[in-house]
Formats: C-alpha cells, sequence, structure tokens
C-alpha cells in the first residue's frame, strides 16, 4: 500500500512541481516574443550579458538558498523564489508575523504561518503592483515627489532598524559579535554598499553561528534556552 | 506585428505570468489554510497572520512602484512591472539590463528605442541570470529542511540558537549595510548620518510601541507595531533628509530602496 505523505512532503512535492513549471513559463515569455514580432535575440549580446551577469547571480543564487531556505520554511521558500523581493519584503514579514505567532520557525505551525505569511504577503504585493501600474501616469508625479522621495529611499533602514530591536532584544548576547564585525567591515570597506548586502548576509549568518557555537559549548547560552525548552514542556 | 515596449500583447502576457505566479501564492495558502484547521490551530492566530501580512507589506510594495517608475523610462511599463512582480528586483534587473545592452554596445538610460531583437535580449538575460534559486530549492530545498530536523533531533536547544543566529546574521549584515557610507561623515558628508538616524527613530518608535504594549496591555500593538516604526522611520527620513542633505549620486540610493 502506498505510504501517504506528511504535509511537508506534499509541499515539497508541489514546490518542485510548481517552481520548475514557473521557470518553464518564465523561458517561454521571450521565445513567444520572438515569434510573435519575428525577431530573434542578438546572439552576441545574450552571451556577452550572460558572461557578465550569469556567474554572480548565479553564485549569489546559491547563497540565498542555503541561507534562506531554513528561515523561511518550505512553502515559503517555494513562494519566494519565484515572487522574489525575499529579503527587503518576504522574509521580514514571515519572520514579524511567527514572532507575534509565538510559534517556533520550526515547528509545524511555524511552517504553516510562515507559508500564510509569505503567501498573503506576494498576493498583496501583486495587487498593489498592478494598482500602480494602471494609475503610474497619475501617480508617477506624486511617487516621484522630491519631497517623498528620502522616504522611499530609506526603507531598509526602517525595516531593519525596527526589526533589530525585537531581535536583538531577545538574544543579544548572539548578536553582539556579528553587529560589531558588520559595523566594522561596513563602515572600513567602501566596496561593501548596496549592490554586496546580499553577499555579506551568509558571511554575517556563518560568524553568527560560529560565534554561537563557541558560546553555547562554553555555557554562555544554555541558561535562556534551557528556560525555553521547560516552558515548551 | 510592429514591436513596441509598450506593445498591450506584451502587457496580456505579463498579466498572465503574473496570474500563473499569484495562483501559486493562492495553492500554498489554501493548502497552508487547510492543515491548520486540520491540527486545529486557533483561528484567530490565523486571522492575525493574515492581517499583520497585509499591513506589513504595503510599504515595501509601494516602494516597489517606485522602482517599476524607475525602470519604465528605459524599458517600458510591462517588463519592469513583470520583473519585479516576480523574482527580481530594482539592482538585479538594472544590471542585468546594461549588461545585456553593453553586450550590444548600448547603454541603459540612453534614450535609444529598443528594438524586439533587443529587448528579447534583455529578458533572456534576466530571465536566465535569476534562475538560480527558483531552480535549486528544489533540488536542495529539502535537503537543508531534514538537515534542521535532524539537528533539533539531536540538540534541542542548539537548533533554537542555531535558527536565532541565522535570523541574527542577517539582520546585522543589514544594520552594518546602514552604516555603509558612515566614513563620509568624517569629511563633513552630514549625509551619511540619514539612514543610521531613520534606523535609530524606527528603533525608538519600536521601543516605545514595546513599552506601550507592557503598560496598556493591547495585545493588538503587537500587530502594528513592525509596520507603524517603518513608516514612522521612513516620513523621519524626510525632515533629516532636508536638514542634513542628500548623497551625492542620487540614482545609487534608491537603488538601495529596492535591493533583493
Amino acid at each position: 500500500m502506498k505510504k501517504e505523505r506528511t504535509y511537508l512532503e506534499q509541499v515539497h512535492v508541489d514546490g518542485a512541481i510548481w517552481n520548475y513549471t514557473m521557470a518553464g513559463v518564465f523561458l517561454l515569455f521571450p521565445l513567444i516574443l520572438c515569434i510573435l514580432f519575428n525577431a530573434v535575440p542578438d546572439w552576441n549580446g545574450l552571451i556577452k550579458g550572460l558572461i557578465a551577469t550569469l556567474p554572480m547571480y548565479w553564485a549569489v543564487g546559491i547563497i540565498e538558498v542555503i541561507t534562506y531556505v531554513p528561515m523561511l520554511g518550505a512553502g515559503g521558500s517555494y513562494l519566494s523564489f519565484v515572487t522574489g523581493n525575499i529579503s527587503n519584503l518576504k522574509l521580514p514579514c514571515a519572520l514579524e508575523v511567527l514572532e507575534n505567532s509565538g510559534y517556533k520557525s520550526n515547528s509545524e505551525e511555524g511552517e504553516i504561518i510562515s507559508t500564510i505569511s509569505i503567501a498573503v504577503s506576494s498576493i498583496v504585493t501583486v495587487i498593489i503592483i498592478v494598482i500602480g501600474v494602471i494609475l503610474l501616469v497619475p501617480l508617477e508625479p506624486v511617487l516621484n515627489t522630491p519631497a517623498l522621495q528620502p522616504a522611499f529611499d530609506q526603507l531598509l533602514p526602517a525595516l531593519f532598524g525596527a526589526l533589530g530591536v525585537v531581535f536583538i532584544s531577545k538574544n543579544w548576547k548572539i548578536a553582539i559579535a556579528p553587529i560589531i564585525l558588520m559595523l566594522i567591515l561596513f563602515i572600513a570597506i567602501p566596496a561593501l554598499n548596496s549592490g554586496t548586502v546580499g553577499i555579506m548576509v551568509p558571511v554575517s549568518a556563518l560568524f553568527t553561528i560560529g560565534v554561537s557555537r563557541i558560546m553555547y559549548k562554553k555555557g554562555l547560552l544554555a541558561e535562556k534556552n534551557n528556560k525555553e525548552t521547560k516552558t515548551e514542556e | 506585428m510592429e514591436f513596441s515596449v509598450n506593445h498591450w500583447i506584451i502587457y496580456l502576457i505579463v498579466a498572465l505570468i503574473i496570474c500563473a505566479v499569484t495562483a501559486q501564492a493562492v495553492f500554498f495558502m489554501i493548502r497552508a489554510l487547510k492543515r491548520a484547521k486540520k491540527i486545529n490551530m486557533p483561528k484567530e492566530k490565523i486571522k492575525k497572520a493574515i492581517l499583520s501580512s497585509v499591513i506589513f507589506t504595503i510599504a515595501p510594495a509601494i516602494s516597489i512602484i517606485v522602482c517599476v517608475m524607475t525602470l519604465s523610462h528605459s524599458l517600458g511599463i510591462p517588463l519592469p512591472w513583470y520583473r519585479l512582480s516576480v523574482v527580481g528586483s530594482l539592482s538585479y534587473e538594472t544590471i542585468a539590463a546594461q549588461n545585456a545592452l553593453s553586450g550590444m554596445g548600448m547603454t541603459l538610460g540612453s534614450g535609444t528605442a529598443l528594438n524586439a531583437s533587443q529587448f528579447v535580449t534583455i529578458l533572456l538575460v534576466m530571465t536566465i541570470s535569476i534562475m538560480a534559486g527558483m531552480l535549486l530549492v528544489p533540488l536542495i530545498g529539502k535537503k537543508l529542511q531534514k538537515g534542521m530536523i535532524s539537528l533539533g533531533n539531536k540538540d534541542k536547544n542548539w537548533r533554537d540558537i542555531f535558527q536565532n543566529s541565522l535570523f541574527i546574521g542577517m539582520i546585522s549584515a543589514f544594520l552594518g549595510f546602514v552604516f555603509c557610507d558612515f566614513s563620509a561623515v568624517f569629511s563633513g558628508g552630514t549625509w551619511a548620518l540619514v539612514p543610521v538616524l531613520v534606523m535609530l527613530s524606527s528603533a525608538v518608535m519600536m521601543l516605545i510601541c514595546g513599552l506601550l504594549r507592557s503598560i496598556t496591555k493591547w495585545r493588538w500593538i503587537n500587530d502594528y507595531a513592525l509596520p507603524i516604526s517603518m513608516i514612522f522611520g521612513m516620513a523621519m527620513a524626510i525632515p533629516l533628509t532636508s536638514w542634513l542633505g542628500t548623497m551625492p549620486v542620487a540614482q545609487a540610493v534608491t537603488a538601495v530602496a529596492c535591493l533583493f
């Protein structure tokens, strides 16, 4: 008799089908345009463009998968890597909702909450962008007002300032070393900027895990987590 | 058929693809909701999760519209609409488009009207370059999850610390990024203080919300604290920028808001 799949196993099966199908759809789009407009790609430009772009993007993509999947959960990962805007929208959204729900991210309830949160965020984003595109002409003077521009420019500092308070206050022992390291690196190295912060996320995550492991082995983190475990029981 | 970057047929195809992506989100949401019901998760918590996600998403989504506007000047409206609704981001798409155009001896924003061949080439570079994540998740996502589960089975405490370390690592990188121009302050560039003060404003508002929550016992504050603090921080950027000035290269700053 065929063994019934668990919820998580089913998510992986459905996720793989959806992601490969969407990848096919995305690749079909330029092909359809070629047929409709009787055009062929500029092969020379395509190869040069891919050589300049693909190695870096794929390297970052691989690092992002390894770093973000354990945080996003299964359903959230399949969705996030198709809908995009992970670090500035989907991941903070899921983390915040999960934190308020009181569920642990590695529990089944946490997986469900994270999936719902990322799905809702994806749907709302699509709706807002559609409204934005429909109203692009009347909205452009408003959203491009020089007075409002600084607000949109500072979305990430505003987001991570608030999110930092939530997570750092609860894990301050873990947070000290990576924050100091990242501050030193970002202030001292001019090459680290908006374009390279994505690469620094796994660096910072690995460093934090390393420091936490040392602290945990030395018994510096055990007390709090033992308390948490007792509460759960 | 005569080509235009804003041709109705491109709008139509983009709309269909975005509908398909939305269908995936709806599918996963329904699946998760059914499971939540089956394991008797409190309805109230699910409703709260949905509401919080909606509220949280509004401000970042509006900033994505600003990114669509930025790219639409060079690539038309449907292509940025499509790329920023699926997978992409302003920084990714701008670099990919620029690299494709550069391979064809052109420059982004030069004002030259694109033909169908150039448009398709840009679209292919954008699409292929950014597919790693969506193709890799089905390949290694399950193994990564299993790794987390077996880590938890071996040592529950360490699994929780490991997970928290991932969150803190990501947040630390972005907090460091807020200070990436800070060295300019030493040479009189007061504008470099703006992101730092915005971050602090937002953090202070979050603390006030937490304080209000514990004094008043109003649990609903938890659901709105992050969007309130974020919007407060963004609003503070307006007077702070007019006081401390702006970064000399304005385009680079715009890219920051749309990263990833």
